[in-house]
Order: C-alpha cells, then structure tokens, then sequence
C-alpha cells in the first residue's frame, strides 16, 4: 500500500516532537533506579558508535583543540588563535567559504539530475551500474593525477583549448584562467558532482511512482508536481547530502594546491604548509588553531543546516 | 635473541603489508652480541671498528629509510648500491613526505619496527629534531671533511648534499635560453613560467622566491622584492601558477621550471631529453639538506652504516651522479677522487663563496611569504 | 508517462535523460581520454612491471573489507535505531558524522598515532579503523537518505508484529529495502579505502593507492598512466560488488513479506 506524505504527528512523521512512546528521550522523568536503568538501555543502542567515535575522532580532535590554545613549550596561549584569524589566513577562510559554497551549490543542481535519470532504469540495469560505480571512483578522484587531467585538457595549452581556439573561441582572452577560483571550481565539480549523485540516489527511493500518477491525474504539470510533491519530499535528504559536499570541499587541498601553488589562499592549503610541510618549522599549532576554525565552520553550517531542515518540516506540512 | 624477537613479531602481526617492514612488533633489536650498543655509539671508532658495524647491521638485515623518492638526488641507486654491497634491504616508506613527516614519524612511530632510522631533512627541521631530542649523535668517518657550519655541535645533524636555484627549460620548446630572472620577465616566455610547488610549503618554491628576491635588489633579510618579481612575473603572462613536474613540462604546460639544480635533472631529465639547466647569472641561491639518525633508531647498526656509505667517496660521488653537490665536493676535487664526468656535467657553478640565511632570517622569510604569496596573482 | 499497473522489465528512458547522462559523460570522460593519449600504452606497461603490485593491491582489498564491514555493522544499527527510538538525537548523530570531513587527514593520523598503543600501530589495519571514521560522513549521509525516504515505523512494527525479532527485522526487511542506500555507501568507502593516500603513506603502509604513487615516478607519463589505472582497478572492482550486491540481494529479499516486495517492485517500475 503506498503512502501519502506523512501527516504530522502521525508515527511516520520523521519531524514531529513527542511522536508516540518511542520518542521520549530525555533524561529520566523521576530519578528512580528503574528509571534511569530504563534511559541507560534505550541509550544502549548508541553505545559502540560513540564508544569507536569517542577514541576514533573525539579524543584526535581534542588532542588538535588543545594544541590550537598552546605555544611551542606546551604554555596556554591565544596568539595562534589570533594569527589564524587575521590577516592571509582570515582572507583563506573567506575563500574556502566561498570556494566549498559554490561547489556545494552547483552539484546541488546537477547531481540529482544525474541521479534521476538514472534513478529509474531497472535496478540491475547496466547503465544505472556503471553510472554508480563510476560515481565511485571519481568521488574519490582528486588531487595531482586530477590537476594533472585538467592542465592537459583545459590549461593554457590544454588540448580542449586548443580544440576551441581551432573554432575560434580563446576561452583564455576572454578571461578564463584554470588556475583562478573558478577553475578550481570547475575542476572540484569533477568529484563533488558523482558524490552528489550517489548520495542523493537512495533519497529519490522515497517519490512513490504513484504519487507522480496522482499528482497527473489531478491536472499537475511536471513543475507543480516538483514544487507540491517531489521537492518537499527530497528536501530533508539534500539539504543534508549539501552540507556534505560543502564539508568536502572545505577540506579538500591536494587539488587547488596542484592548480594553484597557494597563490589562492585556503585553509586547508594552509594548514598543510603548517603541519607537513618543509618550510616552516615549529608552528604547527597554528595549523591546529586553523583546523579547529574548520570546525567551527561546519558546526555554523550545521546550524544553518538544522534551521532550514525545521522550515523544510514545516513546509512538508 | 633475533629469533626471540621474530617470533614475538610474528604472533603481533597479521597478514603483513608489502615491502615495509615485517619482521617484528617488538623494539629495536640493536645487536648487544658483539658488545656494543650501536644505538649509543658514537663513531664507528668509538663502536669497535668498521668490520663489528657492517657486521651488526648485516645482523639487522634491514633499513628504514623515509621521504626519499627514488629520482630525488640519485637515492634510488644509492639504495639499491647499498643493498648489494651489504645485502641489507632498505625500506623506503612516505617517499612523497615533507621534512615535518619525518619528524613526525620518529615521534609517533617510536618503539616500531617500520619507525624510521634515518632522516634527510631541511635545516629548520634538523635543528627541530635537535630541540626536541630525537637525534642521535654521531660522527662518520669523514667528519673533518665537512665544513664547520654545515654540522651540528653535537653532532646530531649534518649536511649531506644542495645544489644551487636553477632554471631549467625544454630546449626543443623554448628556442631563446633564458640565463637570468631578469629574461625570464620578457614577452617570448609568455605562459611559460613555473615553480615546483607552494612557497609555503615546498622549501624549492621558497628558495625560487628567495633567488628572485637577490636577483632583484633584495637580501637573506629581505624577500620582498622576490614577491614583487613574481608579481610582475604574472602580470606580464609568463607566470603559470601550477605545480610543475616532469608531467607537466612533458605535456608542454611549462616549458620552464625554477627547482634545485639536482631535481630539474634527477626528476625532470629522465623523460624531457631536452632538458638543460642554468643557474640564473643574476642570483646564486643554495641550500643543503642534512642527515640524521634517530635516537629510537629500530636498527642503529645499519643506519650508522648508511651515514659511513653515505660519507665515503663511493657515497659522495652517488649524489654527484644525480647532479647534486655533495658536502664534501671540494675534498673530493682536491684528493683527485672526485667523479669527473658528473663533475663536468654539472651547471657551471657561480663564482664566489655562498651564503646561507640563518634560521631567523629564514622565519622571518617564511612569514613574509606566507602574508604575501596570495598578492602574486592579486 | 506510462500507468504503472504491472512492473515493467525494459522501458526506453525519455530522451532528456540521455542529454543529461551524455553531457555529463562528456564532462567526466573527455579529461580522461586526453589524460590517456598524453600518457600512451607504454606507460600501463612500465608500470605493471613494478614489483609490489599485487600484494598492495591486496592489502588495499583487505582494509577495504575490514573497513566496510567496521562501517556498516556500525552505522547501519546505529541510524535505524536512532531513526526509531531516539529521533532528537539525530541532529548530534548527523553533526557528529559529518565532522570527520573537516578534519585534515594528517590531523586524524597524527592524533590517532598518538594515543593507538604499540600493538595496534604495528598492524595495518590501524588504517582499517581510521578509514571507518573517514568514510563515516558518506556512508551515514547514504543510509540516513535511504531510511527518511523508508517508511521506517512501518515496517518495522510489522515485522515486530508478525513475531520478528531485532536481528531479523534489520536482516530481512530493513536491509532489502535500504540496497540503494547501502549500495551507495559500500561503493563510496571503497572506493575511498582503495583511494587513500595520505595517511596511509603517513603511517607508513604500502597500500595500493601508495604503491602506484611510488612507481609513478619515473616519468610524467607513467604517473599519469599510474593513476589512471588505478581508478580503473577500483572501477572494475567497484562493478564486481554491484554484480555480487545484486545476487545477495535476490537471495535475502527471497524470503521478505509480500507488503515489502510489492512496495519494491512498485518503486522501481516505469514513470
């Protein structure tokens, strides 16, 4: 039997507050044995994931938070605080803001549309196979062979360069630079793109093929049944899978630093200068004081995340 | 003893990796058979004499090396020479690393069997590596031959090879020789123009900087006018602001290449047959890397032979081949046992004695650079 | 569209759908092509010819698996029950998950290689326990897609009420329906296992990823070459997971409650 969205407060309404008895999850009414004894076990079920997060992640990142607040003799200090949030390095956060935002932005438009084209072909079908597995690997296609792959095909004497400049269009006269922000954007597309899509395609699982049929035989056209039906259904998932590649691309280096040779500030090309370089020695908490303004960036775009999820909820209703 | 330990190793490990190491989880197995602890010994001397080392080391059957890519400097022969003369396999892990790497592995490795014997780090990192107590001093067998101010006091660290800033060029590509940074300005190098990498973080870059801050009225105390020239440099055309490689002047992206002297050849030479190489005529610009072994060296006895293969003539003269200047060149000119075909094939040297920046003068560089370097491109 | 009154088998896809896939086939293949002609046969040669190749590759394959495994057993537990019983606690699961990705890599090696005692830094799959905490972003953004389009209440107390018990419920009805979810995270961790370079190198592993790194030196072909072959290793092995995903997936979904398979089947026919 299908479904219609869910009503709200209904079991299956994923936002609702206090949605029946498995919702409760605050810390016990009454502080009784049996009380918290029954809060312990309903916890329980979360217990090997924060135990592995705690000493995988948790106890790493506090290692590098308290480096951040200490000067090279172990002493408390807020000078790299203060260096990493003046100057080239306030100028690095800006445009890895701008940089992750764009192309967190642009696959948010093409992604799902790959996705969808592929999203309805039989499950075992070839194509929605390859399209997959290659989402795959050039999700995890970055770096130098990625610059590399770029330079020969559209650096200034890049093969599809010189194909174009043969019809007559100099992309480089009118102002195209690959080794400018936007050519780094373009070259990010080449793996934020296929990450897009393969984080998207289990949501698009959730638009029941009838729905579509209702919303027809209702007089819908395409572009109301995405702006009443599709859309409100998806946005919850990709609000969450562009946040994911904004992360991605806040953290990716390896790649503009081939491109670009730190001639465009970023954090994350900073920080790598300061912990594994070979030219400044010494000053790794500052690369520590940068990684923890990473964090602090993704914690902001989480919350901006949660706010438009509740406005996402409220408009499902 | 050794096969105390090999059993101990081999229940710690699971199905091993490939090359690195594997033959045990334990701590160093430092041979205390012949009576010596190598880990301490500081000279082969003072360890009982060159026959005793070699036959340590030959005990530890392995040697650890790390951020030593095989077409850097010649290595990849210098490793493989090393293993046939002592049938000691050399393990060369994180050939990509940066000189902090290295430290880092010393630091966190420590008590492992992969950790790494020995390091070739930047100066700023070997007296890193001095302050925080990780190096073991030592003196090879040649220690007099190497200049006072190329070696640590206590011995902890020591110039191994340099080479001087070089501009390197495809001849077949680029049809007027550039000789200085001044010709590298004109309009006939138009997107041409490349450094190795990020000036932050590549001490190459950073030394192309420096070079052109000379070149161009700056000092060791001043590398502004060096970010102005690349400044200039790109808003002329010429400044292409990629990573340059062998790939990338192979595909013809950067016909020339600002790098070491001994990388345009060891790196770049193999695959662009019509590579040559001249030091700019208005800037000399040279550093050295420096060798160190680590205090918590898992096999000492080998490492202490490396630093000897290393110092001795046939080591030296190595370094010679892949266009590198040993530390020890001129004593090797004036015994007469200096390699004179690499001799001869190096890029004519400049005249003069060669000044290196003190460690200050270097920080404050790097901080110059690292507030600047984005101006480049504007 | 076609009324969807029977699940058809093949139906041709409208043709804005193929513009789409050849434009973006035409984005992600022409570099490829270019990169290939740039670094000619002889270069896939010289560097299959290098010594190591199959046991990194094999090494990679095991930390892969370790890896996927480690992650699924992990997440896939944690977000259903979180999704059921704790659903205030999602927002912290998805902050906490999404963390791992700004934290530079070289960060999480040095701090792990920090605090890891002696016995587990001696081993590789140090890395395995890592790489789960890289992949945890992707995998838990794949799976927590997969449950919200789920009717997860549903079906759950269906089965409850039809007598299955937790391990049943997870392993015959949340599984089969969650395949595209957890097909998209297996993909994306291996292909991130048999990816990763830095701190596996950092730690001083030669794994896959590190050993076409070190024998792509030689030249700026071969390197290219290197790098293009091992994308396509990973591609090929990535096709082989679909192929073997796939025959699982008909053998567990065999036993599943008609209800279940009838929403199957109607999701993936026509429109």
């Amino acid at each position: 039997m299908d479904q219609t969205v869910a009503a709200p407060g209904s079991l299956a309404d994923p936002g609702a507050l206090g949605s029946g008895p498995a919702a409760a999850t605050g810390p016990p009414r009454r502080l009784t044995v049996p009380g918290v004894l029954r809060w312990l076990r309903r916890m329980a079920g979360i217990v090997p994931f924060g135990v592995y997060v705690t000493l995988g992640l948790l106890l790493p990142m506090i290692a590098v938070a308290i480096g951040a607040f200490q000067d090279s003799s172990g002493n408390f200090t807020l000078s790299n605080i203060h260096t990493a949030t003046h100057g080239i390095y306030l100028h690095g956060f800006e445009q890895s803001i701008i940089l992750s935002v764009i192309t967190a932005i642009l696959p948010g438009i093409f992604g799902p549309l790959v996705a969808y084209a592929i999203f309805t072909a039989r499950r075992g079908a070839v194509l929605r196979r390859i399209v997959i597995t290659a989402s795959g690997v050039f999700a995890n296609f970055g770096g130098v062979p990625l610059a590399l792959l770029f330079i020969a095909s559209l650096g200034s004497t890049g093969l599809i360069t010189h194909w174009l400049a043969n019809l007559g269009i100099d992309i480089y006269a009118n102002g195209f630079s690959l080794y400018s922000l936007s050519g780094v954007c373009l070259v990010y597309m080449y793996f934020q793109i296929p990450l897009m899509v393969l984080v998207i395609l289990p949501a698009l699982e959730g638009l029941r093929p009838s729905w579509r049929e209702a919303a027809q035989n209702l007089g819908a056209r395409t572009w109301d049944y995405w702006r009443f039906v599709g859309g409100p259904v998806l946005l919850p998932s990709f609000l969450g899978c562009v946040l994911l590649l904004f992360g991605s691309a806040l953290s990716a280096y390896a790649t503009a630093e081939a491109l670009t040779n730190g001639t465009i500030p970023l954090t994350s090309i900073q920080i790598g200068s300061f912990l594994n370089g070979n030219v400044i020695a010494g000053q790794e908490n500052v690369g520590k004081a940068l990684g923890l303004g990473m964090v602090v960036i993704i914690a902001v775009a989480m919350l901006i995340y949660v706010a438009l999820q509740r406005r996402a909820a409220k408009w499902l209703r | 003893m050794a096969a105390a330990a090999a059993v101990a190793g081999s229940l710690l490990l699971t199905v091993g990796c490939s090359s690195s190491s594997s033959s045990s989880g334990s701590t160093s197995s430092s041979s205390t058979s012949s009576g010596t602890n190598w880990a301490t010994a500081t000279s082969v001397s003072a360890g009982g004499g060159m026959t005793a080392l070699v036959a340590a080391a030959k005990k530890e059957g392995q040697l650890n090396v790390i951020t030593l890519p095989s077409n850097w400097a010649n290595y990849g022969t210098i490793m493989k020479d090393f293993t046939a003369k002592y049938g000691i396999k050399v393990n060369d892990a994180n050939p990509d690393g940066s000189s902090q790497d290295e430290l880092n592995a010393v630091n966190q490795l420590k008590g492992q069997s992969r950790a790494p014997d020995v390091l070739d780090v930047g100066t700023a990192f070997a007296v890193k590596g001095d302050q925080e107590g990780i190096l073991a001093p030592y003196k090879v067998a040649t220690w007099s031959n190497i200049p006072a101010d190329a070696k640590a006091s206590d011995a902890s660290w020591y110039a191994d090879y340099g080479g001087y800033v070089a501009i390197g060029y495809d001849s077949s590509k680029v049809k007027t020789p550039p000789t200085s940074f001044a010709d590298l300005l004109k309009p006939i190098y138009k997107n041409e123009v490349a450094i190795n990498g990020n000036p932050t973080q590549a001490s190459a870059a950073f030394s192309a900087v420096f070079a052109s801050a000379l070149a161009n009225g700056g000092s060791l105390n001043n590398i502004a006018p060096g970010i102005a020239y690349f400044k200039k440099l790109h808003a002329e055309g010429n400044f292409v602001p990629v990573a340059a490689s062998a790939a990338t002047m192979e595909s013809g992206q950067t016909p020339i290449v600002v790098w070491w002297d001994y990388l345009l050849a060891s790196e770049i030479g193999p695959s662009v047959k019509s590579l040559k190489i001249v030091i700019p005529s208005d800037a000399s610009y040279a550093a050295y890397y420096d060798q160190a072994i680590s205090k918590s060296a898992p096999d000492p006895a080998a490492a202490g032979l490396w630093e000897e293969y290393l110092y001795s003539t046939t080591g030296q003269n190595l370094w010679l081949q892949g266009e590198a200047r040993p530390i020890e060149l001129s004593t090797l000119v004036a015994d007469g046992t200096v390699d004179q075909t690499a001799y001869k094939a190096l890029p004519p040297a400049p005249a003069g004695n060669v000044t290196f920046p003190t460690q200050s003068q270097q920080a404050a560089a790097e901080n110059v650079v690292a507030q600047q370097w984005s101006s480049v491109i504007g | 569209m076609a009324a969807v009154t029977s699940p058809r088998r093949r139906e041709p896809l409208p043709i804005w759908r193929w513009v789409i896939l050849l434009l973006a086939g035409a984005f992600f293949l022409i570099p490829l092509l270019v990169a290939f002609r740039f670094a000619g046969i002889k270069s896939f040669g010289s560097v299959l010819s290098q010594s190591g190749f199959t046991s990194s590759l094999s090494l990679s394959l095991r930390l892969a698996v370790v890896t996927t495994l480690i992650t699924v057993i992990l997440m896939l537990p944690t977000a259903v029950y979180v999704h059921l019983r704790l659903p205030k606690v999602r927002r912290v699961l998805e902050g906490i998950t999404i963390l791992p990705i700004v934290i530079p890599p070289v960060v999480l090696i040095v701090g792990v290689l920090q605090i890891a005692p002696g016995s587990l830094k001696s081993t590789p799959y140090l890395l395995a326990l890592e790489y789960v905490i890289l992949a945890m972003p992707f995998a838990y953004r794949a799976i927590d897609a997969g449950l919200r389009a789920l009717d997860l209440k549903t079906v759950v107390e269906a089965a409850s009420s039809l007598g299955a018990g937790w391990v049943t419920t997870l392993w015959r009805v949340v599984l089969p329906n969650l395949a595209t979810a957890l097909l998209s995270a297996v993909v994306l961790t291996v292909a991130l296992v048999l990816g990763e370079y830095t701190m596996a190198s950092l730690a001083l592993f030669q794994t896959f990823p590190v050993w076409i790194y070190v024998n792509s030196q030689t030249s700026g072909q071969v390197s290219v070459a290197a790098s293009l072959l091992s994308r396509f290793v990973t591609w090929v092995l990535l096709m082989a997971i679909t192929v073997l995903g796939t025959r699982q997936q008909r053998r567990i979904g065999g036993g599943a409650v008609n209800l279940f398979t009838v929403a199957r089947q109607e999701t993936r026919g026509g429109a």
